[in-house]
């Protein structure tokens, strides 16, 4: 989880990522960003995002996000 | 729920009211065209008559019923219309016959020429003045133009509703009672436009002679129509032929023969208008194409002795109410021709 | 069967008697019967191609479905027996597999799209190449291009997709499946649904329900008013100017941009009205295609309003799919040591981007200037990508300029002239002469010409401007009232102020509409001829 904050935060400097909800809806997140999270995700985690889970319920929070993670190593 | 059914309720009727009004206010109220009232003005001297006129311009323009009554006591009426094509004289006869039994039908033949619907304008002329019956459905479904479709006619609010935005004194001062345009049926033309040079001219050069096998169908149903009830029916050319509207001898050959198989008589006027006494320097107002209303006079009396002596009109007798009336149209016919 | 057509009209009207006379548990043969009478209308011979397709997707789904359960129940099987590693080389494997079995559907499908829409556009410019060879050119195939074909195809093989990607669990009776191919609202112009949202609406039972089928009814006015008043009164002028384009240059170039863009809002989005309304008024919600598009402030947002579930199609099955494939992630990974992760996403992103557009634009039509329009946007959308931190930079420099009502109104203009310009690539149909008028648009050549008049000489009247204006005016409110929420919903509550309304509505489409066969009053005197 500390991971993937830090590499959220490093996207974008200014926002609080342990809290933020609604990160794709609010705009925050934007295509760039995910193509180059999935790309880290990847690399990082092992885990392979694949575009059917690129949906805003998995990219709106950084909770979100870890979940997803998680679910994709676990199956 | 319930006020909302009553308001519903409420407002589509409100709806139908003002939908009700806008179409008696943007259909055309022919004032100036007059030929588009010539339909609708049957139905108020519908009844009793000897002889039934069905046809174009030719008809409308060539005959006077007044002068037939007056010179012949031939009681008539002319229901012709603009273009009047051969599908919608039979339908304006089949629904004539629901009216009234006469024993002479006149169809002027020059609409035979016509296979197909021509203007969407003149289907109007013709169609909108007909009451509604199946022969009006039927001479409707007989004359649509491709972009044209029977609600139009059930709703000319839909044909008519682009009209709202070029409404002149004439569509509010004929909102609801059209003015009266003809003498049974007869449109009166006073004006003089003499033949001119191209009096000589003939028609152009067809590729194909053959009268279209639709108008052939038709007048072969008109024909079975008055043998059923039993109505002579007389075939004429009117006597006008301008290089316009050329009637060409091959044209009237195949009429000649039709006419000679079923045994029908078939008066081609264009060769007798010496007989007749027209004077094309007088007796037309648009350069020969129609007779005016001294050709038509002409025209009247001659074709008045051959329904004496050849169709059996020379003693019909009248009641005398209908002589009181017929005497009402002819003054009325003579005051417009003498004004 | 257009809408704008008393067919039309009729076939709703017996369509949602029947729909609502049927048992409720049978109302979805009820539509699936009455979809295919509607495609029966459009020609028998297309039957052909929609039968494939449902075919070909049932088959196709049922098949991926067997190899999902045959992968879930194997992992569950063995779950304590395998390592994590080959658990997920299985997977891989298995998800391998189900992808053949989806590419055939998509190879068919697509396949039949593009021989049937495509192939004269491919002869075409093979062609011009033979020709610079001096060789004989080939003839063109003229095949029919059935009515709804890149709606239903593209819907169905969202489905596929979402199947394979075990979003959905497919359609186990194909006759339902029938429906959700076929389903006859959709057919005209769209939207493309998902059957998440749709398949189960569609076979759902569906009491009769006043408000529901009222506010359908509402909302097909409404569309109806948006078609037939502005649209089709506009596209008079528009047709005028097309004809003979060369002749139109200048202002009246500008004039174009703006009607047209009048004119594709009011019948784009009025069409989707009808259909939207049409589903509404039989229970049944479809996805919005339109959220006031433009009032977008960018051409990226403007693509988030504007026909909306196809974006969204290209986004969820072509962009993001090219983005994190194998070679893109390669690529991404190899840019980030040498440039940067920023520049490595961007590359991606942008070829992502670049392949999205051009299929988009491919998707509008078989020919280049579809193509050009689609890359045009893409190039705008990366410029502005691009320029984003210069933008932020201004934005941060004059605040109270950037964040004042007046600006904003200024970037929504921008992008509605943007789109508008780019989008007459469309009517003009040809690359190189959209590109000339483009250019005489600058020299404002025509404007006084234009201005004395020669602006009632395409066929509008100035009365035509007027009612285009008003009516302009009347869905321009609407639309920002719709902001606050539903209009309808709130004059709910207000049942004789709406029934006014609509009243005056439906007399307003039936009066003002520009439809039938016109009133050309000289058409009728008889004997004109000779005056």
């Amino acid at each position: 989880m500390e991971k993937l904050i830090e590499m959220l935060t490093e996207l974008h400097p200014d926002v609080d990522f342990a809290t933020a909800e609604d990160l794709i809806d609010d705009g925050v997140l934007d295509s760039l960003d995910i193509v180059s999270l999935v790309s880290q995700i990847d690399s990082e985690f092992g885990v392979t995002i694949p575009a059917e889970e690129i949906i805003p319920e998995n990219f709106n929070s950084a909770e979100a996000l870890f979940a997803l993670i998680t679910r994709l190593d676990e199956e | 729920m319930k006020k909302r059914v009553i308001i519903t309720v409420c407002a589509s009727l409100a709806v139908v009211l003002i939908l009700a009004f806008l179409q008696s206010l943007v259909v055309p109220k022919y004032a100036d065209n007059r030929e588009g009232l010539l339909v609708g003005e049957y139905y108020a001297e519908a009844g009793g008559h000897d002889v039934i006129f069905v046809g174009d311009c030719e008809v409308y323009e060539s005959f006077v019923p007044a002068v037939l009554w007056e010179k012949y006591g031939i009681s008539s009426y002319i229901r012709g219309s603009s273009q009047q094509l051969v599908w919608q004289s039979y339908y304006l006869l089949e629904e004539t016959f629901e009216y009234e039994s006469p024993s002479v039908v006149v169809f002027n033949v020059l609409a035979l020429k016509y296979g197909e619907p021509q203007r969407e304008a003149y289907n109007r002329m013709t169609l909108d003045g007909m009451r509604w019956s199946s022969s009006k459905i039927g001479a409707i479904r007989a004359s649509m133009t491709e972009e044209e479709s029977l609600v139009d006619y059930v709703f000319p609010l839909l044909r008519f509703h682009s009209r709202i935005t070029e409404l002149s004194v004439d569509d509010f001062a004929y909102l609801f009672d059209r003015p009266k345009v003809s003498h049974s049926g007869y449109l009166m033309q006073k004006g003089i436009d003499p033949m001119d040079g191209d009096a000589t001219e003939e028609g152009r050069e067809l590729l194909d002679y053959t009268l279209p096998e639709t108008s052939m169908e038709y007048l072969e149903k008109m024909r079975a129509l008055c043998a059923e009830n039993g109505a002579e029916l007389v075939l004429i050319k009117a006597p006008t032929n301008s290089w316009r509207y050329w009637w060409y001898d091959e044209w009237d050959a195949q009429v000649v023969k039709y006419a000679e198989e079923k045994g029908l008589a078939y008066y081609n006027f264009i060769d007798e208008t010496e007989e007749i006494g027209i004077d094309y320097t007088t007796d037309t107002y648009d350069k020969g194409v129609h007779l005016n209303v001294y050709g038509a006079e002409k025209m009247t009396e001659y074709f008045g002795r051959i329904l004496e002596e050849k169709h059996g009109l020379a003693d019909v007798s009248h009641t005398e109410a209908q002589a009181a009336e017929w005497r009402t149209r002819v003054d009325e016919y003579y005051k417009e021709r003498n004004r | 069967m257009l809408f704008a057509s008393y067919g039309f009209i009729a076939f709703i009207a017996v369509m949602l008697a029947a729909y609502y006379l049927t048992p409720a548990r049978w109302q979805w043969i009820t539509l699936l019967v009455g979809s295919y009478v509607f495609y029966a209308f459009a020609g028998l011979e297309c039957f052909v191609f929609i039968l494939f397709t449902t075919v070909s997707a049932y088959i196709i789904s049922r098949l991926i479905e067997r190899e999902i359960k045959k992968e879930n129940d194997y992992v569950a099987a063995n779950r304590d027996t395998i390592s994590k590693e080959e658990r997920k080389a299985y997977r891989a494997r298995a998800k391998k597999k189900r992808f053949h079995i989806l590419l055939w559907g998509l190879f068919l499908n697509f396949g039949v799209l593009a021989v049937l829409k495509y192939s004269a556009f491919a002869v075409s410019n093979v062609n011009s190449i033979i020709a610079l060879f001096g060789a004989k050119t080939l003839s063109l195939p003229s095949l029919i291009v059935p009515m709804g074909i890149s709606f239903y195809t593209f819907q169905t093989m969202g489905y596929l997709i979402d199947v394979y990607r075990a979003k959905v669990t497919p359609e186990r009776n194909p006759a339902k499946l029938a429906l959700f191919v076929s389903f006859f609202p959709q057919l005209v112009q769209g939207p493309i649904s998902r059957f998440s949202e749709l398949g189960a609406q569609l076979t759902a039972p569906h009491r009769f329900n006043a408000k529901t089928v009222s506010f359908g009814l509402q909302r097909v006015l409404w569309g109806y008013f948006k078609k037939l008043v502005i649209a089709d009164r506009v596209v008079i002028a528009i047709k005028t100017m097309l004809d003979s384009p060369e002749e139109y240059r200048g202002a009246y170039v500008l004039l174009l941009i703006l009607l047209y863009s009048i004119q594709i809002y009011a019948d784009f989005t009025g069409g989707i009205d009808i259909t939207v309304g049409v589903a509404e008024a039989m229970g049944i919600k479809l996805a919005e295609n339109f959220d006031r598009p433009f009032s977008s402030k960018s051409t990226k947002e403007y693509w988030r309003r504007w026909h909306i579930t196809m974006g969204s199609w290209f986004r969820d099955y072509i962009f993001m799919p090219i983005s994190v494939t194998r070679p893109m992630m390669k690529l991404n990974k190899a840019m980030a040591g040498k440039f940067g992760r920023v520049a490595a996403s961007k590359t991606v992103a942008y070829i992502a981007t670049t392949v999205t557009w051009f299929v988009t634009g491919l998707w509008h039509g078989a020919a280049w200037n579809f193509i050009v329009w689609g890359l045009l946007n893409c190039l705008v959308i990366m410029i502005s990508e691009a320029l984003e931190p210069t933008y932020k930079k201004f934005h941060q420099r004059f605040p109270r300029l950037t964040e004042s009502k007046a600006y904003s109104k200024f970037m929504s203009v921008r992008t509605f002239m943007l789109m508008g310009v780019i989008r007459s690539l469309d009517c003009y149909g040809n690359v190189g002469l959209t590109f000339a008028l483009w250019g005489s648009m600058f020299t404002l050549g025509g404007l006084g010409e234009l201005l004395s008049g020669g602006i009632f000489e395409l066929g509008l009247a100035a009365k035509d401007f007027i009612i285009v204006l008003v009516a302009v005016l009347v869905v321009y409110a609407v639309s920002v009232a719709s902001v606050k929420g539903s209009v309808r919903e709130r004059l709910y509550g207000r049942p004789v102020l709406s029934a006014c309304l609509f009243g005056a509505l439906l007399i307003a489409v039936i009066m003002f509409g520009a439809y039938g066969v016109g009133y050309d009053a000289s058409q009728f005197i008889y004997g004109d001829r000779f005056r």
